[in-house]
């Protein structure tokens, strides 16, 4: 890359500070409700970005962060991230179970989770506590930050109730959504017929419909389903609207058409002849699928699956229109809280919510960040 | 493969995707023709009130609710034809609008406005995500490869946010006295308000979708730009190309497939639009045709749905999205058919 290396100065300047410019505006708007979420409302609705980031009023009322404090925090956050982007992977390969990797993985996922949730709220404030009493001057509070409204919303509110009908909702999807879209996957990588290529056009058809269209199909239907099934399944037909598992088989269906389109490009990669000497020893199609194919295709079905918790976890139009107020997930509760007529507290509230829900988000970007990247390149790069 | 295996792997699939998303749009179909209503009727009632010596009987005509022996409201459904649609469409209004040649009227007709948005939302975000995100790609393949990483990490949050807080982030930064309205007001010395008028709010919905998409756009553009042909830019710097041109004719025509690719997802994305609607609360000023449907289909006060003409106004979506992808999809058949 030699011509790469004798650019002009200048060009090198604009890169770099477009570059920091971007990476300025993509992270901004994330910290600054975060900020905004630990403050006193009058700190945090306050005209002075000032006052905002320093929140006095916050201080004043006793809650608040030293420089040891902040340090600590910027330490362990650091940390965290350096761990779960470049140690988990060969801590897994050191530590984990030799014979089973996947659960390993998953073992490790839900360790690291757990490690960073006792970190952050249990080990960090003690530990700050203690050295806040014996710092002296760097033990004094500098910036202002309260947790009261992450305990508003999650333990009075009853924002816990909306995360469970979350997780429970994504955990549907994701699980439902990639055990049947393998199949149909392999077998669109595998066959290269007429019927493939019609599927995959319908496919690419039904991803493009807007899901407002499909929500004004089910709708009726759901909400009279009690009627329509009860000559088929008597008196046990259930009313589909407001019941958490028929939504997650029509976030499925809504997903199916990405995901066939993704793990297809994914099955590409896995070289045919595989399957081919798995045959020739005697394998029906479905043998060859389990004991040769299975084992190979992790990378993609998790970048698959991240997609579909995306979706499932994201979805704000089919969740609020097919779920009443008991089993609200968290975006329609938020945006309810939100465009409900509020005081400052309210509205401090909601922005503490946003910042809860997106959590999660982070999480995923730093465990998985490469996953990601090759799930957005798949359909590009294959086409 | 034998079909019967390949029917085998692709049956659930398949049998999802036509029931929950072919069935319901064959449904669609057939609402967006019919209404379904409950059953009223007029009854005559004998009402009596006690008077000095004589009782005062009226009969009045009331129009009342027939109810089936559950008590449940009776309906009847019936065939329309384009009644639905004309609700929707409102065409006599927008003759009205378009012979006083007026403009602002037209857009006082909900579906006109709502379309108005979606195109121009789609059309004008296009451009400015592919571009940032070429942009976003040339700096980072320009940049050391130790901060690749931190970039790419920085950049994904945008993009996997879900996007109703996305939309929310931005507001708050602009909402009253948010800390962006306050920086404008300092420059330009006066009191703004961005919420108070639509196209404001619409410049807000254009920063967040660019802001949301643009990763996505740039992720792929630097996986493109990764496989760039080296001697290709080589005899380039030998024949005297500037950096510019350069770009111009050998990195842009490489990237084509993936501009064409981020074309077509975008255009599909950005006309569903719908999360910015919710996110800023702009349906005062600003809706899309997603929104439009989207409200149809919440109850109103009386508890009953449009669900008639939320189904017209989906079919008519439908319709916009099938013209959208019209060239693009018949530019991916003919590559079909140039490489069998």
């Amino acid at each position: 890359m030699a011509a790469v290396q004798r650019q002009p100065a200048m060009l090198r300047a604009l890169s770099s500070g477009f570059l920091t410019f971007w990476c300025i505006i993509a992270f901004f708007p994330i910290f600054w409700i975060t900020v905004m979420s630990v403050k006193n409302p009058l700190d945090a609705l306050a005209k002075s970005p000032v006052q905002v980031f320093f929140g006095p009023r916050t201080l004043a009322q006793g809650d608040g962060l030293s420089i040891i404090d902040i340090v600590l925090g910027l330490i362990t956050i650091g940390l965290l991230i350096y761990i779960g982007r470049v140690r988990l992977a060969g801590w897994v390969k050191q530590y984990g179970l030799p014979n089973a990797p996947r659960i390993s993985w998953v073992l490790a996922v839900i360790l690291f989770c757990i490690a960073t949730i006792t970190v952050l709220f249990g080990i960090l404030p003690l530990l700050s506590s203690i050295l806040n009493s014996i710092g002296g001057p760097l033990g004094t509070n500098i910036v202002g930050l309260t947790t009261e409204h992450y305990e508003a919303v999650w333990f009075e509110r009853g924002f816990t109730r909306n995360f469970t009908n979350s997780l429970i909702v994504t955990a549907g999807v994701v699980t439902v959504s990639l055990t049947i879209g393998t199949l149909a996957g392999y077998a669109l990588a595998r066959s290269g017929g007429e019927i493939a290529f019609w599927l995959l056009v319908a496919a690419l058809i039904f991803r493009a419909l807007p899901h407002s269209v499909l929500v004004a199909g089910y709708l009726p239907v759901f909400i009279k389903s009690a009627d329509i099934l009860r000559p088929i399944l008597g008196e046990a037909a259930p009313t589909l609207y407001g019941q958490p598992w028929a939504v997650i088989i029509v976030l499925v269906a809504i997903n199916q058409p990405f995901t066939i389109w993704l793990l297809r490009s994914f099955f590409q990669n896995i070289p045919e002849e595989l399957d081919e000497a798995a045959k020739v020893d005697g394998c029906t199609h479905f043998q060859a699928f389990r004991l040769v194919i299975i084992p190979v295709m992790w990378p993609g079905v998790i970048t698959a699956g991240l997609f579909s918790f995306l979706l499932a976890y994201n979805d704000f139009l089919v969740t609020s229109l097919l779920l009443d107020g008991q089993n609200m997930t968290m975006v329609p509760a938020i945006a309810n809280m939100f465009n409900r007529e509020t005081n400052a507290s309210d509205e401090v509230q909601a922005i503490a919510a946003a910042v809860s829900i997106t959590a999660p988000l982070f999480l995923l970007v730093v465990l998985f960040q490469r996953q990601l990247v090759s799930g957005l390149t798949a359909g590009a790069v294959k086409g | 493969m034998r079909f019967k295996t390949f029917a085998a792997f692709v049956a659930p699939s398949f049998v999802l995707m036509m029931l929950f998303i072919a069935a319901p749009l064959a449904s669609v179909f057939w609402q967006s023709f019919h209404v379904t209503q409950p059953v009223f009727n007029e009854v005559e009632v004998e009402t009596c009130t006690p008077g000095f010596g004589t009782t005062n009987c009226s009969i009045e005509k009331k129009v009342q609710l027939v109810l089936d022996d559950n008590g449940d409201p009776v309906t009847k459904t019936e065939f329309v034809g384009l009644q639905s649609y004309r609700n929707v469409l409102e065409l006599d209004r927008l003759g009205e609008a378009i012979g006083n040649a007026s403009w602002a009227q037209v857009m006082t007709i909900d579906f006109w406005k709502a379309l108005r948005f979606t195109l121009m939302f789609t059309l004008v975000t296009l451009p400015l995500v592919l571009g940032v995100g070429l942009a976003i790609a040339l700096a980072v393949n320009n940049s050391l490869s130790t901060i690749r990483g931190p970039v790419i990490f920085i950049s994904l949050l945008p993009f996997v946010i879900t996007p109703v807080i996305g939309a929310l982030a931005i507001r708050w930064l602009f909402i009253g006295n948010g800390i962006l309205t306050v920086g404008i007001e300092t420059m330009l010395g006066r009191d703004i308000s961005m919420f108070a008028q639509g196209w404001t709010i619409e410049l807000m919905m254009y920063f967040y979708r660019v802001w949301h998409v643009a990763p996505f756009a740039f992720v792929v553009f630097y996986a493109g730009l990764q496989t760039v042909n080296q001697d290709a830019l080589e005899s380039a710097v030998i024949d005297g190309a500037s950096r510019w041109q350069r770009l111009r004719f050998v990195i842009i025509p490489h990237l084509m497939p993936l501009i064409l690719f981020l074309s077509l997802i975008h255009l599909m994305d950005a006309y569903r639009v719908f999360e910015e609607i919710v996110g800023f609360s702009s349906q005062a000023y600003v809706i899309s045709l997603q929104w439009l449907t989207y409200e149809f289909l919440i109850p109103s006060e009386s508890g009953t749905r449009a669900i008639s003409r939320a189904s017209a106004s989906a079919m008519l979506t439908m319709i916009g999205i099938v013209i959208l992808l019209v060239v693009p999809l018949r530019r991916f058949w003919r590559d079909r058919h140039a490489r069998h």
